[in-house]
């Protein structure tokens, strides 16, 4: 579900998609650094929590200019999303809640402890907790959590959400989701079992170190079976968290209230402190950002950044910056060089770009330092384990374009004077239009002729996405973007580089890099449950891809954000790269 | 796009006269030989309005054809970055006004620093011969399709009637958004700006024939029942003789006139449609590009939006004044 992916930036919801799992109970004792005093302070919510408390009460007023694609936690796929579901869905394992990188980690949270791993990595199995209940009082049972992944299955049925599951559980059954399931009680996924209410047991084929955090997605919540509507589930899902939706009016408004079969002390994850969330959808940002300033919206829970007229006006007035944030959203804005178009199989045609091209210009061209984000140095975004955004191996934060390199690039490739090439560019993103047209001009200045090629930016899957298209049409560079669905080295890289995930349509191996070193690096990382040695892995991926020249980072992607003064325990999570939606109350009780 | 002709050109008012030998009728006999065109002429002159429009309108064309020059003398390259005149927070120019300074004497573009002196004046390129190329196919087709659908009558009449009421009513922004999206970049043989002028300058084009084809048609359906029509059918005359050698001569004032107010509306589509992003495609510059670009920026930097926005209003208030001159001097009831 790559494609999902890409189809979810193309909508315009540029937020790195994380696990949502709350894992939270540690919080309070994790933010002793917060706890000095917990004013708030530019950026102080990325490392710290703002404004600690415990006080409950009052409603939550969240604001987004941007509806869900579905309140379903199997389909839906935007980030935000995902965030939401933390307020109204568990899972046997979710992020922790706390700022900076012990963000994400996973706790168990409706597993009673860690899964137990057998020796040869390929069984995981979970024990639940006693006393969780879904909103009507039913217990929550291993069955339930069962049911829930097999939805996934259904992509005919509720489409739109990540299918990492399938990849990893069907295992040659081809399972056709559970409204098809000729099992009398639609269990009939072999690879899942449930041996007794409180135990379930995944069988994998091969090694999958990443299945954790697979678990962690909303799509492998709990779904009690008698009440799945199907397509119409997203309208009222049944509730496993502190909060339940009493209504939603797609395009209008959302409304949670308590569960009143929630317990609390079931859940280390979550804090549950605001009595009722608000949620109110737009189609005026401007409008929504003059609330925000205004203190009438607490947050735009699409976290995507203000527009530029409040990002001005935040800027400027250090009264409102005190409240705001810019923390990297998780996404790498790029450009990919394809090996299959002439002159770019050859490496140093490629190198020659990246030399040529303008970092700062590029930045400019995305927003600037502060709303665009930092100069992209390598390919592994800063919230993923391994990254190190001081690896800069085409010496690219000095921010000057290097022409004497690139020329000198040019020469090796056999190309002294230059080449003609072809950018193609989304017709429906203007931050990228504009560093294609700075990509254009830094590119002429080393003799390469660039012409810009738009295309419907809704088509992405089929136009760079089918890789015959793109050889057909010869677009050299592809500009683009990718966020992890999950924040490991795997999560981010492997859609990317990995020879075997180039596929006919919805390809995001743009370059089409085939290099079985790379292949080998994942394949060893998928044994590898160490997350610390996992990342020594996908440093060295991260190495060969940058060796390569395969892809030019432009930036490490933020968003400016601004919150409300009045919220409490405030802190952006690193899973998602947006403010931790459960954790937030309110200071005034209104 | 469908925004009609300003100027009302019905058949009761400016319904022309045969020849000029109507006019030294009931003029006076001390101007007897003057012709129509001298006529007009005299009284464009006297019409300061107009002759302030006429200038501007040339002053434009000048300034679209001089333009590698001027950039060159008072710009930069049209496509050149100049990120050092960039704020790097708000990416807004450093400098007031929109950056105006002396080595930019209309300021730089937000966020890229390219000079906006030269934009406007690549721009005044596309947006001039989009506007008059399409206004020409309209007019070719046009009086085409009204000489012959007037002319002809019957079943011809009702047929292209019966296209030109489907066009006028067809959704032409629509068809043009859908249609320019899906068209290939390159287009016999041209590329990049040029395909795309081309195929605005046929899409405007296409879409405008049938507001000067029904003009024309009417004005051919009262035409060809004046004697001098009867005469030469009597002489012996053929259809092409008449169509273009009677007909056309006195239809020129009115075709004249309707080209010159259809001009400012394609301005405004082409701009209209630079806005929402079809027009010519980046990094060529457009006024109507420029507009949309300026939208996210004029809080921050309201020159961006003030210069392209001046720009179009003066070149379309020009063509504009010039054209309602021309038809009150063309129009042989007016004093």
């Amino acid at each position: 579900m790559v494609s999902k992916t890409k189809a979810v930036a193309a909508a315009g919801v540029a937020v790195a998609l994380g696990l949502t799992a709350a894992c939270g109970g540690k919080s309070d004792s994790s933010d002793s650094k917060s706890n000095s005093g917990g004013k708030s302070a530019y950026n102080a919510a990325i490392t710290s929590v703002v404004n600690a408390s415990d006080k409950k009460g009052g409603t939550l007023n969240l604001w987004t200019a941007q509806d869900a694609d579905s309140w379903d936690p199997v389909r839906g796929y935007y980030a935000f999303v995902w965030n939401m579901n933390r307020l109204y869905t568990r899972k046997l394992m979710d992020y922790a809640s706390a700022p900076g990188k012990d963000g994400l980690k996973l706790q168990p949270d409706l597993a009673a402890s860690e899964p137990e791993i057998s020796a040869d990595k390929k069984t995981y199995t979970f024990k639940l907790k006693a006393g969780v209940k879904f909103d009507d009082g039913t217990p929550i049972t291993s069955k339930d959590i069962k049911y829930g992944i097999e939805r996934v299955f259904a992509q005919d049925v509720v489409p739109g959400g990540p299918t990492y599951l399938i990849n990893q559980l069907d295992q040659g059954q081809k399972y056709p989701g559970p409204y098809k399931d000729s099992d009398p009680n639609k269990l009939g996924l072999k690879s899942v079992e449930t041996p007794d209410d409180t135990t379930i047991v995944f069988k994998l084929k091969d090694p999958y170190a990443d299945l954790p955090y697979l678990l962690a997605m909303p799509g492998a919540g709990p779904v009690p079976q008698k009440r799945d509507t199907g397509k119409q589930y997203g309208s009222k899902p049944a509730a496993s968290g502190p909060y339940m939706i009493s209504e939603y009016q797609p395009g209008k408004s959302l409304k949670l209230v308590r569960n009143p079969n929630w317990d609390s002390s079931t859940d280390t994850i979550r804090k549950a402190l605001p009595d009722a969330i608000n949620l109110t959808i737009t189609t005026n940002a401007e409008d929504l950002d003059s609330r925000l300033e205004q203190g009438t919206a607490d947050i735009d829970i699409s976290q995507t950044g203000v527009q530029t007229k409040a990002r001005g006006d935040i800027l400027r007035d250090p009264k409102l910056k005190a409240y705001a944030d810019a923390p990297a959203t998780g996404f790498i804005r790029y450009a990919a060089i394809s090996t299959k178009v002439a002159p770019f199989d050859n490496v140093d045609c490629r190198k020659a770009v990246i030399y040529a091209s303008d970092p700062t210009g590029l930045q400019t061209a995305r927003g600037g330092a502060v709303a665009g984000g930092d100069i992209g140095t390598n390919m592994l975004p800063p919230n993923i384990a391994g990254s190190d955004p001081s690896y800069d191996p085409y010496g690219r934060a000095q921010g000057k374009p290097q022409v004497d390199k690139a020329k000198q690039a040019l020469a090796a490739c056999g190309k002294p004077t230059g080449f003609n090439t072809i950018i193609a560019v989304r017709n429906n993103k203007p931050a990228e239009i504009k560093t294609a047209e700075s990509l254009q001009a830094s590119l002429a200045t080393a003799g390469i002729k660039a012409t810009i090629e738009q295309y419907d930016g809704a088509q992405i899957a089929s136009v760079v996405g089918s890789p015959d298209n793109a050889h057909k049409k010869g677009y050299g560079i592809m500009i683009a973007g990718w966020g992890a669905d999950w924040q490991t080295g795997t999560g981010y890289l492997q859609a990317l580089v990995d020879s075997r995930y180039i596929l006919k349509n919805g390809n995001f191996n743009l370059p089409e890099i085939s290099d079985p070193s790379i292949d080998g690096l994942f394949d060893q990382a998928a044994l590898e449950t160490d997350p610390a040695k996992a990342a020594d892995i996908y440093k060295q991926v991260n190495q060969k891809v940058m060796e390569g020249a395969y892809y030019l980072p432009f930036v490490f992607d933020k968003a400016l954000n601004y919150r409300n003064p009045r919220l409490t325990n405030a802190y952006v999570h690193d899973s998602f790269g947006m403010l931790d939606f459960q954790a937030l109350g309110v200071s005034d009780g209104k | 796009m469908s925004i009609g002709p300003e100027a009302s050109i019905t058949d009761e008012r400016s319904a022309p006269t045969d020849d000029a030998a109507a006019v030294r009728g009931t003029g006076d006999t001390a101007i007897a030989g003057r012709s129509l065109k001298q006529i007009a002429w005299r009284r464009l002159k006297r019409d300061k309005v107009a002759m302030g429009g006429a200038f501007v309108v040339m002053f434009l064309v000048l300034l679209a054809i001089l333009a590698p020059v001027l950039a060159r003398i008072w710009g930069h390259p049209v496509n050149e970055f100049h990120g050092d005149q960039i704020d790097p927070t708000f990416s807004t120019p450093i400098g007031s006004f929109g950056g105006i300074s002396k080595d930019f004497i209309l300021g730089v573009e937000p966020s890229s620093g390219r000079d906006i002196f030269s934009r406007i004046l690549y721009g005044a390129q596309t947006t001039l011969i989009v506007a008059v190329l399409s206004a020409l196919v309209s007019t070719v087709l046009g009086t085409l399709f009204g000489l012959a659908a007037g002319y002809l009558g019957g079943w011809v009449d009702s047929i292209i009637s019966r296209v030109m009421d489907f066009l006028l009513a067809f959704p032409q922004l629509l068809f043009a958004i859908a249609l320019v999206s899906v068209l290939p970049q390159s287009i016999f043989g041209v590329s990049g700006r040029w395909s795309r002028v081309l195929v605005l300058i046929g899409v405007i084009g296409f879409f405008g024939w049938p507001y000067i084809g029904r003009i024309v048609r009417g004005q051919t359906l009262s035409l060809r029942e004046r004697e001098f029509i009867e005469a030469s059918k009597s002489l012996g005359a053929g259809s092409r003789r008449i169509l273009f050698r009677e007909l056309l001569p006195n239809l020129a004032a009115p075709i004249l006139v309707y080209t010159t107010l259809i001009i400012p509306t394609n301005i405004l589509t082409d701009a209209a449609l630079s806005f929402l992003g079809v027009g010519i495609p980046p990094p060529n510059p457009s006024w109507g590009g420029m507009l949309s670009d300026a939208l996210s920026y004029y809080t921050d930097d309201p020159m961006y939006m003030i210069i392209p926005g001046v720009m179009i209003f003066v070149t379309v208030l020009a063509f504009n004044l010039f054209g309602d001159g021309l038809r009150d001097a063309l129009d042989p009831k007016a004093r």
